[in-house]
């Protein structure tokens, strides 16, 4: 290629470059810079201080509360908003009567806005007068507070991001399930094949990859949707709800700890990178592409 | 040279009187409460420019409490500050730590600062002052009462006139005012405190309502584990587990009004910027009293003040300090205080026709304003938002029952007093 095609090129991409350092990669390495100094305050200057932020932590219950935290909210909401994603794209591959609206009535959740779900839920949730507590009193059962419960609260919120999420998850199961060609399933059928066999051994092998797409949406959305937190528990009760990346908001932007919020900062993208990385070398291995 | 300068002021002094606007003014305001909050303060900064030719004023909207506060330390750091925000007072020791805020002593006369500063209720200047110098002008504050279901008063047999007096009081109007059905379950229940999020601004109210103070007035001292203190979390947490007059657990603030009018609680204690909310929308009659104290009556303030920010000329914060000056004048404040419902932040403004025409339709706004005699300052420190976190996080342990409330507080002390040790 001549130089003139290579400046041509380059000035395609400039645009482009531009946004991606300035708001991408330049942030991430001064975040990774400002995680060794102390936060800089009006009458007080930065002060170096090395792994300083890094041992804070390792001290501080209310990261350690949000480590494990997010570790169970990831343990709960990924299998099951993926399980629950695939069980609903198999009962509306079909077409009967009706199955546009339901389709619809699955995908409804992912369009709403996170806020807006989370403020129908805390009324779901409410002691008393809720839907939930409505249909227990119907029952019998004595009221129920489950987001003001610290033992029932990091379950409550994980309910609403499972229901928001599976609804996406569902489309691209559905988009999978849609290109196992016809013949396959009539070959099955002449070989006598029932339907759970046919499931495991030809459904399930050929949507891997979206199963690999999906997870690793799912992992990173386990760390990345925290928008339903402020709503509903604001991290409590007593941290029971404090996730990661809540904690690195509440940290950054009402403690102005801008420092201490860079190192979480950093924890939370070591994380997940590993999971990442990890998730495409294992499963690969296990993933057919044509 | 000194000349040249002289020289140099005048024509510009001259160049600028020449043009409309001879000073740009850049002005952010949260909103907390819904409704007409936004469209008064455009309507007012509106008045005042055409009032003052010389003056052009940007009202800028910037979301909640915290994101204003979040916009205008952003724009601090990055060299671009507005001369004039409302914020939280509790920011107040947050914003003087960023080194971002200026006294308003410097552009008051003496005279001003006896009549106009000195003129506002002691209540509120307690968060608003500090280090002998004043840094906030209260503006949309607020306190929080006491709401009543008369009817429910009436049927369980109590005097659907007469608010608790006391903390007893209450706990034993609560009591019969606690109703279950066959099953065993409760329809009612007699109170209703709300927790979630911030638990610490009525429990702020309680401990000085049992004679206690949370920290004093440099922002570098706490006593969390006083005895009052104790006794008033210990107060609280029976509520649900000995006396059973509230629901168990967590109580979101924004169920609280919903369960008012549900009929699901007798009586509530939130922010008087609900009066409004709960007079179109509560099915029933209603009452308003002072928050029941243990030993005395006791409230905090809340809500936000006006601060000046550093780092314009002294001409452009003068002319952000006179507008503040004309917003907090009688007819303007009166004009306001009806529009939102924050509670009329100086005496005089009670005293306009415009407020006495008010009160005499709405006589319940007034409780609020005579319950200012009793009220203390909301909890600011430095670092404040984390101390207020960790103290919030104390009580909700307490209030779920993990934790005992001396043991709580024991320990949100000590964690306090090691942030706070590097100020003092």
């Amino acid at each position: 290629m001549n130089s003139r095609t290579w400046i041509h090129a380059w000035l395609m991409l400039l645009p482009a470059f531009v946004f991606l350092i300035a708001f991408t990669h330049l942030p991430a390495i001064t975040t990774v810079i400002d995680s060794f100094w102390t936060t800089a305050k009006g009458r007080r200057p930065a002060v170096f201080t090395g792994l300083g932020n890094y041992e804070k932590m390792l001290a501080d219950p209310v990261f350690l509360k949000a480590m494990i935290n997010s570790a169970i909210y990831a343990a709960i909401t990924i299998p099951a908003s993926m399980a629950l994603a695939l069980a609903m794209a198999l009962l509306v591959h079909w077409s009967f009567r009706g199955v546009g609206f339901i389709r619809m009535a699955f995908f409804t959740p992912t369009v709403l806005p996170l806020i807006a779900v989370a403020n129908i839920w805390l009324f779901f949730y409410a002691p008393g007068f809720g839907l939930i507590d409505q249909i227990r009193l119907f029952f019998g059962l004595p009221s129920a507070n489950y987001v003001g419960q610290p033992d029932t609260a990091l379950y409550a919120v994980a309910a609403v991001t499972i229901w928001k999420e599976a609804g996406f998850f569902m489309i691209f199961y559905l988009a999978a399930l849609q290109t196992i060609p016809q013949s396959l399933r009539e070959a099955a059928a002449i070989e006598g094949c029932g339907r759970w066999t046919f499931f495991r051994r030809v459904t399930l092998p050929l949507i891997m990859p979206t199963t690999l797409f999906v997870s690793v949406n799912a992992v990173i959305n386990a760390f990345r949707l925290v928008d339903h937190v402020f709503v509903m528990t604001k991290g409590g009760p007593d941290s029971a709800t404090m996730l990661l990346l809540y904690y690195i908001f509440e940290t950054g932007f009402r403690f102005w700890d801008t420092a201490y919020a860079a190192a979480l900062t950093v924890v939370l993208i070591v994380i997940l990178s590993i999971a990442g990385i990890g998730q495409f070398f294992l499963a690969d291995r296990r993933v057919h592409y044509k | 040279m000194k000349l040249l300068n002289v020289f140099l002021a005048t024509s510009a002094l001259t160049l600028f009187a020449g043009q409309a606007n001879a000073v740009d003014l850049e002005f952010y305001f949260p909103v907390a409460v819904g409704g007409a909050a936004a469209d008064t303060i455009q309507s007012l900064t509106e008045e005042y420019v055409a009032n003052n030719p010389d003056v052009s004023i940007d009202a800028i909207y910037t979301g909640s409490y915290a994101d204003t506060t979040t916009k205008a330390i952003t724009a601090v750091r990055g060299g671009n500050a507005p001369q004039l925000i409302i914020s939280l007072s509790t920011d107040m020791y947050t914003f003087i730590d960023e080194d971002m805020i200026v006294a308003w002593d410097n552009y008051v006369t003496e005279e001003e600062q006896e009549d106009w500063i000195g003129g506002f209720y002691p209540a509120f200047m307690a968060n608003s002052q500090t280090e002998g110098k004043t840094w906030g002008i209260p503006f949309q504050r607020s306190t929080p009462v006491l709401y009543w279901n008369k009817e429910a008063f009436e049927e369980a047999g109590l005097d659907p006139d007469a608010a608790p007096a006391n903390w007893d009081e209450m706990v034993e109007m609560g009591k019969k005012l606690t109703v279950k059905d066959d099953s065993g379950n409760v329809t009612q229940w007699g109170v209703h405190i709300p927790s979630s999020g911030f638990p610490s601004w009525l429990w702020t109210g309680i401990v000085a309502g049992n004679g206690g103070k949370l920290a004093d007035d440099t922002g570098k001292n706490v006593t969390f584990n006083s005895e009052a203190a104790v006794g008033a979390l210990e107060a609280l947490v029976a509520l649900s587990a000995e006396d059973a007059v509230m629901a168990p657990g967590i109580l979101d603030w924004g169920g609280t009004p919903k369960a008012f009018f549900e009929g699901q609680a007798a009586m509530i204690w939130t922010t008087t910027g609900n009066l409004t909310n709960v007079r179109t929308n509560a099915p029933f009659d209603f009452g308003v009293g002072f928050l029941p104290g243990l030993k005395q009556n006791g409230a905090p303030t809340g809500g936000g003040n006006f601060y000046l920010l550093k780092g314009s000329t002294e001409e452009e914060l003068q002319a952000a300090a006179d507008f503040v000056k004309w917003a907090t004048a009688p007819e303007q404040a009166a004009k306001w205080t009806i529009a939102t419902g924050y509670v009329a932040p100086r005496p005089d403004v009670w005293e306009t026709e415009t407020m006495k025409e008010y009160v005499s339709d709405f006589p319940q706004a007034l409780v609020a304003r005579d319950q200012l005699d009793y009220a203390v300052a909301e909890l600011s420190t430095f670092e404040g938002p984390k101390v207020t976190q960790l103290l919030n996080s104390a009580l909700e342990s307490a209030i779920t029952g993990q934790t005992a409330p001396k043991e709580a507080l024991d320990g949100a002390q000590a964690e306090a007093d090691a942030i706070l040790s590097a100020y003092r």
